[in-house]
């Protein structure tokens, strides 16, 4: 796949280097990442495509693709990469820079990450009925009926499996000192 | 039960009451046992699973923070069930020892002290490098025999090395080892630390769906009847999600030694699983009929 190059900001690798504490200069482009990717296969770019555009500069390219929001942190590729690289802290840096910077987030994945911490701030734990409704609303709201609906049947077999064989919590459980929870939200200045 | 008891803090994560109950329970009564004593956190909360550490950096240390502060005061070792629990806390436990400044806001924040006494540990760890061989065996009253079993790891619990460090980060031999000692026999297979895909179940099943589907095949094709799992996502995840002509059972490795050792609530445990594991066990008399 050819990518074109557009307008370079080198800048943007220094900050990625910064925030993530990974030295994403140190790729010389095995690709070992991306051959042991699982999600590598519903990415845009590869976690090595993306190394390289980190290198170039290439900040639009990379903090507006769909590839950050698919990788599932499993540490496979950090863990085989001969120059020590670890890509999870990276696309943690690069969610968290596009969220500051404006670039849209994967409307559905965004929506699990935001129902789960909102559900932790109310609760201190997640209860998972709640977390499945706010879910699903947060995703209709982003995405449209199109999010909402991928895949809707088999979750909903999933799902009605689950609660069938009593496997969902029907009380939410609540941390009694959520004072605590509350100062960890603050401190973190997370919205 | 074990005639000696090793003290231990035990988080059980938010799934415990939920979609990992069976695990939780397994894990508690194997625990009990083989003479391990858990006492449950007081006042746990969620260590932010895999979105705390994708949208937030503070958030992500902050919230397990406040379970292995919660932990000083016992000093003792935590038992965690949940490699993605057990792998936040780990990172929150290393900026503790690592990072000062974190570590003193942290503790006029949460009003405790950071001791180091006790770590995160992972179940599985505790169960294959606290407890000799030796002791899970007597345990046994009916061994697994003739059962072949694909133990699968998973991501986190064993990645990043740096991290959790105590077994091979791509060939692990910790929970083979357990499930040999108590007689079944696992099989060599090839997808051990593959990914299934975890939270992507919410909002892209067909990705989990796939990788799951391709993680079931392999153990189909090393020969086993059924596979192992040391995690919440990993399990729900592989039993509802494969898409394969025989579906194969997917047990938790604390359900299986629970087994053996004979211990009440096994069926009930097994009751709940998608692709139900009791034909099989009852077809080689491993459960009453």
């Amino acid at each position: 796949m050819t990518i074109s190059i557009g307008k370079t900001d080198l800048t943007f690798r220094d900050e990625v280097r910064e925030r993530s504490g990974e030295d994403v200069h140190a790729c010389f482009y095995c690709q070992k990442c991306t051959i042991g990717c699982p999600t590598a296969f519903v990415m845009d770019y590869q976690p090595a495509q993306l190394l390289r555009l980190i290198q170039l500069g290439q900040k639009d390219k990379v903090l507006g693709s769909s590839a950050i929001w698919m990788c599932v942190a499993c540490e496979a590729c950090g863990t085989r990469c001969p120059n020590h690289i670890r890509l999870a802290p990276v696309m943690d840096a690069l969610r968290q820079m596009a969220l500051a910077g404006d670039y849209k987030p994967e409307p559905a994945i965004y929506a699990l990450h935001r129902a789960f911490l909102d559900n932790i701030k109310l609760l201190g734990r997640v209860y998972e009925l709640g977390l499945v409704a706010e879910f699903k609303t947060l995703s209709l709201l982003a995405g449209g009926p199109a999010t909402l609906f991928r895949g809707l049947g088999a979750d909903i077999k999933m799902g009605a499996g689950l609660f069938l064989k009593g496997k969902f919590g029907i009380v939410p459980e609540r941390v009694k000192r959520m004072n605590e929870v509350k100062k960890l939200y603050e401190e973190a200045a997370c919205e | 039960m074990s005639s000696k008891t090793i003290e231990y803090s035990y988080y059980p994560g938010c799934t415990a009451e939920g979609t990992s109950v069976e695990f939780d329970r397994s894990a508690r009564a194997v625990c009990q046992a083989v003479g391990i004593e858990l006492t449950d956190l007081e006042d746990w909360s969620c260590c932010g699973a895999s979105s705390a550490h994708s949208l937030d950096h503070e958030l992500a240390r902050a919230l397990p923070g406040r379970n292995v502060a919660q932990a000083q005061e016992a000093g003792l070792d935590t038992v965690i069930p949940c490699p993605a629990c057990y792998q936040n806390s780990m990172r929150a436990d290393r900026a503790f020892r690592q990072e000062e400044d974190w570590r003193r806001k942290m503790e006029s924040l949460l009003d405790f002290e950071y001791t180091g006494q006790g770590r995160p540990r992972h179940l599985l760890d505790v169960l294959s490098h606290d407890i000799d061989t030796e002791t899970i065996k007597e345990q046994v009253v009916k061994p697994l025999t003739g059962l072949k079993v694909a133990s699968y790891y998973g991501c986190v619990l064993v990645r990043p090395p740096e991290v959790t460090g105590w077994d091979d980060p791509e060939h692990p031999t910790t929970m083979d080892a357990l499930l040999e000692a108590v007689g079944a026999m696992p099989v060599d297979w090839s997808y051990k630390v593959d990914c299934c895909g975890a939270s992507m179940t919410f909002p892209r099943g067909a990705v989990v769906a796939e990788l799951s589907t391709k993680i079931v095949e392999g153990a189909i094709e090393a020969g086993a009847n059924c596979i192992a799992s040391a995690c919440g996502i990993c399990q729900i995840n592989l039993d509802t999600r494969q898409a394969v002509q025989d579906k194969m059972p997917i047990l938790y490795f604390t359900e299986l030694m629970a087994l053996a050792f004979g211990l009440d609530g096994v069926g009930k445990w097994l009751g709940k699983h998608g692709v139900d594991p009791r034909p099989l066990l009852r077809e080689r008399d491993l459960l009453a009929r």
